[in-house]
């Protein structure tokens, strides 16, 4: 997995709550049986029209937040269907940060699988940043994994947390059935024991 | 004496293989549910490490999202190429790992989430993963399931575990019972609209109460299926004789003495007195009515007797996105709830697509036709779910009142196969979600109880059964 330790970047604010993995990547796109090349498609039914051309109104088509690396969003980001192909597509387009002030549970877990970080932060904080973003491709925003900072184009600084084995597997872009399979003896113990106490199973 | 625990917590306890430091564990899976979508990359990336799948007796295939559902299926021919190569990689990689499989041509098929506890691989007590998150519809069983990412899928196929943290434990409990023309739906949609889209993130909700004690399995899996549009990583309901009754006999439950050991072990699945929960939510059986959403996220819930809302009645970023969704959904506020005609009719997908499901949308539609200009289908849950409703005669009903009667699939629930709705149409939807887009482009969803989807059918315009019913009592 690629590793995350600190980037610079610009940040795209998307308010908008409830933002969920239809809207990141609508199903016609899950029919790959690939990882790549879902960027192009992030958002497509809020990035381009019924003829694909791109909706100049929609963030991520303005010039100055194209490039953009870190999303800051409305509470419940990711929410819905458990499709992986969410921060596929997210991390194709370039994204690697997303900021709110909730995640869903799967989505939020499918980012650390993909280099990609998911911070949560409290609303004041998370207002803060959408305004920062909000200056568009001047204000670059720096998140910093190792210390935990968020630092804005202000030079505030925000910390955050994160779990400390998910914060490891990150920085080291650890390889986590690679971590389990080192485990195996612990898996084979416990069949072993299942196989007495709940056959069945 | 050790400390009272809950129902998921005894689950959890009975599935650890190691715990680090930190608290994180490493949870042994019993079931692994695989679909075609959400899959191919996990089997690819196997095949890039030389890794088997180290339990191809616990880990069970079936295609459901992209297959076609038209009756000439049969001919195995799949037009959407992409749907095609998607469905036989499933084929494949079941065959070169040697899971367990049910391939389209197979009267077991259909939707994952039905056909696990159809087969009897959902057992009360187990963890059961997939790589999709209506697997929560399994814990009505009482085991602990939930959806997971492509990555996870590969990790569990690999190790048969998952790197897990534990969530806190939420209670949901509906008391009292329920009034006439109310159903399982008509209670999760309820919960959703009470406690938001994001009300259970970082729990895992138990249900309980006398209402939910009193709905059939199939009831139970249609309030569990819908955890995940409440935001918790799984619903559980504790098992009781209901769902003994229901998995004794099915193919892959245990038989003789392993039975009578597993129920042995079966009964001790329940929350102690006392034990300890991180939010209760409480409502009453009898204040639930039968509900619609009229937005684009579950949790814009109302009573078929309420009417729009307009963005003002809400706060925070909630008031943009009303605006959003009542644009989208082509509403204006005030509208009464049952003037909002409709053009389409969905009937099926993994929260109501079993037989009990078929049925009472059947004693809806039974004497009556399809109103002028609505389509409407009904897509059974699963092969053997078809079989039944057809001997029963349900079939019959829903031709003779103009429905189409499909082959097993998700269908136009999330319609990655030709089901779809065209751009601006409406749809009464037994389904989970009602996302812009997610029963096609521009598509506008409504979710409600077969019950309800069928009134609708019938005078194509959202409708409280209860008037039909009431009808039928005179």
């Amino acid at each position: 997995m690629e590793k995350f330790e600190k980037l610079t970047g610009v940040a795209a604010p998307m308010p908008l709550v409830n933002i969920d993995t239809d809207m990141i990547i609508p199903k016609n796109f899950l029919k790959t049986i690939k990882r790549s090349g879902l960027g192009v498609h992030a958002f497509a039914e809020m990035r381009y029209d019924d003829n694909g051309n791109e909706n100049p109104d929609f963030v991520l088509n303005k010039p100055q937040y194209r490039d953009a690396q870190v999303l800051v969003a409305g509470d419940n980001f990711g929410c819905g269907s458990s499709r992986e192909h969410a921060p596929w597509a997210l991390a194709d387009f370039g994204i690697k940060v997303v900021i709110s002030t909730s995640f869903a549970d799967i989505f939020f877990n499918n980012c650390f699988k993909n280099g990609m970080l998911p911070i949560v932060l409290p609303q004041e904080q998370v207002d803060l940043l959408m305004k920062d973003a909000e200056k568009g491709s001047n204000a670059r925003m720096t998140v910093d994994l190792e210390n935990q900072q968020i630092t804005t184009s202000e030079g505030d600084v925000i910390s955050f947390d994160v779990d400390a084995f998910k914060k490891h597997c990150l920085l080291e872009g650890l390889d986590d059935i690679g971590l389990t399979l080192a485990k195996a003896t612990a898996i084979d113990s416990f069949e072993t024991q299942l196989a007495q106490s709940r056959p069945w199973v | 004496m050790s400390a009272p625990k809950t129902l998921y917590d005894k689950i959890w306890d009975a599935h650890v293989v190691s715990q680090d430091e930190d608290g994180t564990c490493l949870l042994y899976i019993d079931r692994h549910l695989v679909h075609e979508v959400t899959s191919p990359q996990a089997f690819e990336g196997l095949r890039m490490a030389g890794r088997s799948v180290r339990a191809p007796d616990k880990t069970i295939a079936v295609p459901d999202h992209n297959v076609p559902t038209t009756t000439d299926r049969a001919s195995g021919v799949i037009e959407n190429e992409e749907s095609r190569i998607q469905v036989d990689a499933l084929d494949k990689n079941a065959r070169d790992f040697g899971v367990h499989y049910y391939p389209v041509s197979d009267v077991r098929q259909g939707i994952v989430h039905i056909v696990g506890p159809e087969q009897g691989w959902t057992l009360p007590g187990m963890t059961v993963v997939c790589g999709d998150s209506h697997t929560a519809t399994h814990g009505a069983f009482g085991a602990l399931a939930h959806g997971i990412g492509t990555s996870e899928v590969e990790h569990v196929l690999a190790t048969q575990t998952l790197i897990q943290s534990k969530s806190k434990n939420m209670k949901v409990e509906i008391t009292g019972k329920l009034r006439p023309g109310v159903t399982a739906k008509d209670i999760t949609l309820s919960v959703i609209g009470a406690t938001g889209t994001a009300g259970g993130t970082g729990h895992v909700i138990e249900y309980c109460g006398e209402a939910i004690r009193a709905l059939s399995m199939e009831g139970r899996m249609t309030v569990c299926n819908m955890a995940i549009e409440g935001g918790a990583r799984a619903g559980l309901i504790a098992p009781d004789e209901t769902t003994f009754e229901y998995v004794k006999g099915r193919a892959h439950a245990p038989k003789g003495a392993q039975w009578e050991a597993a129920l042995t072990w079966w009964k001790t699945l329940f929350s102690d007195e006392d034990a300890h929960f991180d939010k209760v939510v409480t409502i009453r059986g009898e204040d639930i009515a039968p509900v619609v959403t009229w937005g684009t996220s579950p949790e814009d819930v109302l009573p078929i007797s309420g009417v729009v809302p307009a963005p003002e009645d809400f706060k925070g970023g909630k008031v943009e996105a009303a605006k959003r969704s009542l644009d989208y959904m082509g509403l204006k506020p005030g509208t009464k709830l049952e003037d909002i005609a409709i053009d389409v009719v969905f009937i099926g997908s993994c929260t109501n697509g079993r037989i009990e499901d078929l049925r009472a949308a059947a004693d809806v539609v039974k004497g009556r036709k399809l109103a002028d200009g609505v389509r409407a289908m009904v897509v059974p849950g699963s092969g053997l779910v078809r079989a039944q409703a057809e001997e029963e005669g349900l079939d019959q009903i829903f031709l003779d009142a103009g429905f189409e009667w499909r082959m097993a699939g998700c269908s136009m629930c999330l319609a990655m196969n030709p089901d779809q709705l065209a751009p601006g149409e409406r749809c009464a939807s037994t389904s989970n979600r009602n996302f812009e887009g997610r029963q096609g482009r521009n598509g506008r969803t409504h979710l409600m109880s077969p019950a309800m989807a069928a009134a609708a059918a019938v005078t194509g315009k959202l409708t409280d059964v209860r008037k039909l019913m009431e009808l039928e009592e005179v």
